[in-house]
């Protein structure tokens, strides 16, 4: 990286490449090789810069500028004025909705400013698919103090004061996980990195394996060495085309360096890598149903214990982490546990990486320090609501979690008490709502994905889950009576007590949280068939305002089903026993004559 | 009652053995002899599988088990360009199923399905992390962001023509 | 092994360290409900997939509730089973289960043995909450010829699966799709005629609701014993007359041979015989044609065939068809018991009663499912007659004597009908494992020694050991026997045979757990292993009381060589008792 003056690092993460960010690297090649700048600046594509609302990103190093939203066609823009003439070009820079101003360095803006990156530290900012980028910022170093300086057992015991947890949901210590997969004694044990992100709306273990992906298979080379395993496995979604591409790359670097293979770095540990792939089932998530998958069965849980620390992949002795612990592993053991043990709160330590999404201005990924405020996340680092509306919910957690309110916008994000306010860390989505989402509706929601995503096997989630949903149809269709609430409640109940797996045991969250929390907004679709919100099509009709009708007829001939009638400029009617509100005539209409209640 | 006969192409036959044999035919290598087999025939008809059981010496119960089980996995063919709309909860939330609904009125199928004229299939996915873009679709491996109802037509258009 | 001690419902227990708390509440007499696990003790079949969720329990200290079946004891483990929590969970589960089931109870074949039914009672379900809306999961019914399959009942215990897979591994049935919409059947969820299926019927020996059920065929036998047209006979399996008597609230084991017979005589049989008069039959040809394999073998005969294997099971016929069509040379050629007696009963007998094949009409009364496959094999017609026109099995039976207003405890014993109902002890044991090689030997050691048995028993060939082996001595020269019972025990077997491994001369198989006193057409167990081997003692118990304890022995077998046959393996015999079997695998073809 020395030679080049300056580097222009483009973010080649999904959401921006889906913006033609592929486009914008070629595009600033070319212009540079035109310019004959080649070999002066570098383009880099990156992995994710987590600012996924402003994207594409192109960030000028060294001096820190940070373009948002650039377009193909920006390049020359870009490479005339700030490469060449030294001048920002301004349009392209971060403005500052509060101060009206804009911003140059991202180091300053609101979106960064709190966020602290130990999981995405090299995300942003190095080739993923150049290894020599990732040993220049301390890459591998930690393997190889641990197979110079350490024991195995002293690598365990420094993720165990190092106080990380599991970034997947359950949030189990990782190193006294490490410590039972190191005492099984077996002639063969087995690493596995779970990288099937399926809660729908979190990336961040996608934008990691894209970022990052030496550091992932450098954490799984540690723990191999510690809990003296050969063979790792990498279990990776097959729709992250990207992701499975940089790891196949970064799996042959290291295998060229001597970093995987036979006698690493000169000693006598042995390690491998292989990547299996997901099918598409959100249950293998869980690890005895992603163990079940990679041997080639359908992904079903088994009861626990034993745990897969004793007998897991092919009855082996095995240790699943999810893609961000291990991502936090080489850092840990470059700075020690108590650099780790000193961020974060009493119970957890460390950062959490989350996918901030939803209604709010500042769509990304971030990281910040366990213990941030609910409040802090979206309202400074992600900018506060949409469209100036008002905050209603924040749902964390996912499938598993539940939505939180107003009230709980102070509770410092930790894994404990997100579960005391009713939901749950999950593997860190965060998705923001606002005063236009029905509540009884995203319960809806999330029941649809987990009727769909459950496994069958057990009753309770594989028929109780069904019959979940049903209520909350009926409750939305406008059928809704108030015995349905305690029979929601009770069913919610006996599913999580009874389940075989999490996906069933948290399947209900997202039911009890929306009762516990918006119980009105229950009572308003149940007893006054209203959904205030306007989501709940059953229980929406459309009227016209007579006084804006003109009578025009443009209503009455979109209408699909001849609901609307009327004589010409004349005031006309909506029959609600014939509208199926599909709301074409709302849209119709020039006069704002056609309102939904 | 006679034997039950598997009709198949020879080349077909071969492309399945070859890609078994490049597992080593082990029954545990299963899904990813299913997702190379996918690739090639892009989808898994019922004598793929019976080959594949075959060729990996297991039940072909277990592999269409498998095959059902992970939503990965289609024995339909899908269209010359298949449509996936982003249904995670980011996109859910600006808005994803209007678009779904659209495309189902335009295209006249329901999830799963595909056209008559083998152009378009319809398939919903959760989250393929551009949730900054939401509501997402995608047409093959093109990602279109910030989609709406009004947008479908536009997007069909484009593929109209190919 | 060291001891833990815990607490279960207020009463102290010490057991084993592994014990699950289900096991260890039974010690104390306390049954936990279960609808998914089955433990058949002493036969290594186990299912335990904690998928049903109705045996939740609570554990002191733990957050959610634990499936008792599959959870571990402790040091100091609190457990409740009826806590109002476990109460509540129970019934709602249960609720859940039901409210996705046909609620056809009236009409169902599995009424009155139905576990789903018998847990609703128990739980004191009263009605479903919800049920005008809840979707319920659909398939379609598959009709095959033993078994039926209505998969709307299944409610994904996953036995049957086991009992397919691991036990027989056969690799019929899988569970397919996810969640709502998964349940248990063959690939392609293609009917079981389509599939490697072998009929033995364990499946629906393990089903506790009505999702498989055997095809009835009373209605047939109805039919047949109003018709004044036709000649009625009945044959009876060795294993029904050792289970029948449960149907009747018998204790396990109880014989009911004659009771059985006076039953069938009063339903209207023109003729009530016996299988094992066929079975005696069957010993003459399979021991002839292994002494004839023996000898040439000994003789320096490098073509001749041994192992030679048993062929009475039809299960086992499909299983070797299906999966191991490249030795379908080695079994014995040997017809069942059943289909010997209908291709006697149709010619020898009818003449003898001077009717006509078409006006004589052969019902057998099986243990088993797969016999109602086999009676209907083409192999086995006659001009598109079959030699065995209806199959049906011990519950069937059962069923049409209550129908007919009989109570079996009541009835007096009689005898079977003369010349097909005589039969020796031998052709009684054929009923459980281990003993169609045990009465082979009986004759086999005798005409081929010329020397007189002196101890009828081998005991070295009896038990419940998957797989037994043994060596006889036939005056000089070592036979050695082995034996399997269920298909998976024997797939090792004939793995052995396919690497030129085995040291058998001759080898017993039968597909079901205790041979054919546990096949699919038997009173239901309900996982009680104990009831099985009850059944087993029964039948060495009527061969002990036997005049006659050998095939050979038998006057009419005698006769029936005499007057018809010739000699074993004689043309006519070959005809009429031996068969072929066919390459039943799945084809591959170019197009």
């Amino acid at each position: 990286m020395t030679k080049y003056k300056t580097h222009l690092l483009v973010c080649g993460g999904t959401g921006c490449r889906a913006s033609a960010s592929d486009d914008i690297v070629e595009n600033l090649k070319q212009e540079l090789e035109n310019k004959g700048l080649q070999d002066e600046v570098q383009v880099v594509m990156t992995g994710c810069f987590g600012f996924c609302e402003k994207g594409p990103i192109v960030k000028v190093s060294p001096d820190n500028t940070f373009y948002t939203q650039v377009k193909p066609e920006d390049v020359t823009e870009i490479i005339e004025e700030h490469i060449i003439k030294g001048r920002q070009v301004t349009r392209l820079l971060y403005k500052d909705p509060k101060k009206k101003e804009t911003v140059a360095d991202s180091k300053h803006m609101d979106f960064y400013k709190k966020q602290i990156r130990i999981a995405l530290r090299n995300c942003g900012f190095i080739d993923p698919e150049n290894l020599d980028e990732y040993i220049a910022r301390d890459g591998y170093m930690a393997l190889g103090k641990c197979l110079s300086e350490m024991s195995p057992k002293d690598v365990v015991d420094q993720i165990k004061e190092s106080g990380l947890r599991g970034r997947g949901g359950g949030g189990f210590p990782t190193g006294l996980k490490w410590e039972i997969a190191a005492k099984n004694e077996a002639d063969q044990k087995y690493v596995v990195c779970n990288a099937d992100e399926g809660d729908p709306g979190a990336f961040m273990d996608r934008s990691i394996l894209e970022g990052d992906p030496h550091a992932v298979l450098e954490a799984m080379a540690i723990c191999a060495y510690s809990m003296g395993a050969t063979k790792g496995l990498i279990y990776i979604r097959a729709e992250y085309p990207l992701a499975i591409k940089r790891l196949i790359i970064a799996i042959d670097q290291a295998r060229e360096y001597g970093l995987l293979g036979k006698e690493i770095l000169g000693t006598d540990f042995e390690f491998d890598i292989e990547l299996r792939y997901g099918a598409g089932a959100f249950v293998c998530g869980e690890e005895t149903s992603l163990i079940h998958s990679m041997e080639g069965l359908r992904g079903e849980p088994t009861i626990k214990p034993p745990y897969p620390a004793e007998k897991g992949y092919l009855g082996k002795p095995t240790n699943v982490n999810n893609v961000e612990t291990y991502a936090n592993i080489p850092i840990i053991i470059n700075k020690g546990a108590n650099w780790f043990n000193k961020i974060g709160t009493e119970k957890a330590k460390g950062t959490k990486v989350f996918a901030l999404a939803g209604k709010i201005n500042n769509v990304g990924l971030i990281e910040v320090p366990m213990g941030t405020t609910l409040r802090e996340v979206i309202f400074e680092i992600g900018g506060g609501i949409k469209d100036g509306k008002k905050f209603k919910a924040v749902q964390t957690g996912g499938p598993s979690g539940g939505c939180l309110t107003e009230k709980h916008l102070d509770t410092p994000i930790d894994f404990d008490n997100l579960i005391a306010v009713g939901s749950m860390m999950g593997s860190g989505g965060m998705i923001v709502m606002d005063e236009d989402d029905c509540m009884v509706s995203m319960a809806k929601f999330y029941l649809e994905f987990t009727v769909e995503e459950s496994c069958g096997k057990c009753s309770p989630c594989r028929i109780g889950n069904k019959r979940l949903h049903e209520v909350l149809e009926k409750i939305t269709g406008g059928k809704g009576e108030m015995e349905d609430i305690q029979r929601l409640r009770n069913m919610s109940n006996v599913i999580k007590d009874t389940s075989l797996c999490g996906l069933g045991q948290t399947s209900p969250n997202p039911i009890l949280s929306t009762l516990d929390n918006f119980y009105d907004e229950y009572l308003d679709h149940i007893n006054d068939k209203k959904c205030h919100a306007g989501q709940c099509k059953d229980l929406m009709t459309y009227f016209v305002i007579e006084e804006n009708c003109v009578g025009c007829t443009a209503c009455a001939r979109v209408c699909p089903v001849g609901a609307i009638a009327g004589e010409k400029k004349q005031s006309h009617f909506i029959d609600p026993s014939i509208c199926i509100k599909c709301g074409a005539c709302e849209e119709r209409c020039k006069f704002d004559a056609i309102i939904v209640k | 009652m006679s034997s039950i006969k598997v009709k198949i192409k020879e080349k077909d036959l071969n492309t399945i053995k070859e890609i078994c044999k490049s597992f080593d035919n082990k029954p545990g290598e299963l899904i990813n002899v299913l997702h190379k087999t996918q690739e090639k025939f892009g989808y898994l008809p019922a004598e793929v599988q019976e080959i594949v059981a075959k060729e990996l010496n297991m039940s072909v119960a277990k592999v269409y088990g498998v095959v059902t089980f992970y939503s990965f996995f289609t024995m339909t063919p899908k269209g010359k360009f298949p449509i996936s709309i982003c249904t995670g909860t980011a996109c859910y939330v600006r808005g994803a199923d209007n678009v779904l609904q659209e495309f189902k009125r335009q295209l006249e199928i329901e999830v799963g399905e595909t056209t008559d004229d083998g152009k378009f299939s319809l398939s919903c996915l959760r989250c393929v992390g551009a949730c900054g873009l939401a509501p997402v679709v995608l047409v093959g491996d093109k990602t279109y962001g910030r989609v709406s109802p009004e947008g479908v037509k536009e997007i069909l258009e484009e593929y109209k023509e190919i | 092994m060291n001891k833990v001690k815990l607490t279960i419902d207020d009463k102290q227990i010490e057991v084993e360290q592994g014990t699950t708390i289900y096991k260890a509440a039974k010690e104390l007499g306390i049954e936990i409900p279960t609808l998914c696990y089955m433990n058949l003790e002493g036969l290594n079949i186990e299912n335990k997939p904690g998928g049903c969720r109705i045996c939740v329990v609570e554990v002191e200290g733990r957050n959610n509730l634990a499936p008792s079946c599959s959870t571990n004891v402790w040091d100091g483990m609190v457990v409740n089973t009826h806590s109002m929590r476990v109460i509540n969970a129970r019934r709602t589960v249960m609720e859940f289960i039901l409210s996705d089931h046909p609620k056809d109870c009236l009409t169902c074949p599995k009424s009155g043995s139905c576990e789903l039914q018998d847990m609703a009672t128990k739980l004191g379900i009263r009605e479903i909450p919800g049920q005008e809306y809840a979707e319920m999961s659909t398939y379609k019914t598959d009709f095959s010829p033993s078994i039926i399959r209505d998969l709307d009942k299944c409610i994904m215990c996953r036995r049957c699966e086991m009992m397919c897979n691991e036990f027989q591994t056969v690799g019929a049935l899988s569970a397919f799709h996810r969640g709502f919409e998964s349940a248990v059947g063959p690939a392609f969820e293609m009917d079981l005629e389509h599939s490697s299926c072998t009929y033995c019927g364990q499946c629906v020996a393990v089903c506790p609701t009505g999702a498989l059920t055997e095809k009835d065929h009373t209605r047939d036998v109805i039919n047949a014993l109003s018709d004044p047209t036709k000649k009625v006979i009945v044959q009876t399996a060795p294993a029904v007359r050792a289970a029948l008597g449960e149907e009747f609230g018998m204790e396990a084991g109880t014989l009911v041979t004659g009771k059985m017979v006076s039953a069938l005589r009063r339903l209207g049989f023109d003729y009530v015989f016996d299988t094992d008069f066929a079975a005696d039959l069957t010993i003459m040809e399979e021991g002839t044609e292994l002494l004839d394999r023996i000898t040439k073998y000994l003789g320096g005969d490098k073509e001749v065939k041994l192992p030679m294997l048993t062929s009475c099971c039809p299960a086992w016929v499909s299983f070797f068809e299906h999966h191991f069509p490249e030795m379908k040379d080695i079994p014995s050629t040997a017809r069942s018991p059943q289909q010997m007696f209908g291709s006697i009963a149709k010619t020898y007998f009818a003449d003898k009663i001077s009717t006509k094949r078409e006006d004589l009409i052969v019902v057998s009364i099986m243990p088993c499912l797969a016999k109602k496959y086999e009676a209907q094999r083409d192999e086995f017609k006659v001009d598109d007659n079959p030699d065995v026109d209806f199959s049906i099995s011990t519950r069937e039976l059962a069923h049409l004597i209550k129908e007919a207003n009989l109570d079996l405890n009541i009835l007096p014993d009689e005898d079977f009908d003369k010349p097909l109902g005589e039969s020796s002890g031998a052709g009684v044991i054929f009923g459980t494992t281990g003993g169609v090689i045990e009465a082979a030997v009986r004759t086999a050691y005798e005409l081929h020694t010329g020397k007189k048995l002196e101890k009828l028993d081998f005991e070295q060939l009896r038990g419940f050991e998957a797989i037994r082996k043994a060596t006889v001595d036939f005056d000089g020269t070592p036979i050695n026997i082995g034996i399997a019972h269920g298909l998976g025990n024997a797939r090792k077997l004939l793995e052995e045979i396919k690497e030129g491994k085995s040291e058998f001369h001759a080898i017993e198989i039968m597909s079901c757990p205790g041979g054919c006193i546990g096949g699919g057409g038997q009173p239901l167990h309900h996982s009680d292993s104990s009831i099985l081997k009850a059944r087993s003692e029964a039948i060495y118990r009527e061969d002990a009381g036997k005049p006659i304890r050998k095939s050979h022995e038998n006057p009419y077998i005698i006769k029936l060589y005499e007057e018809f046959l010739g000699k074993p393996m004689s043309e006519k015999a070959h005809h009429l008792l031996h068969t072929a079997y066919f390459d039943k695998s799945k084809k591959i073809e170019m197009s």
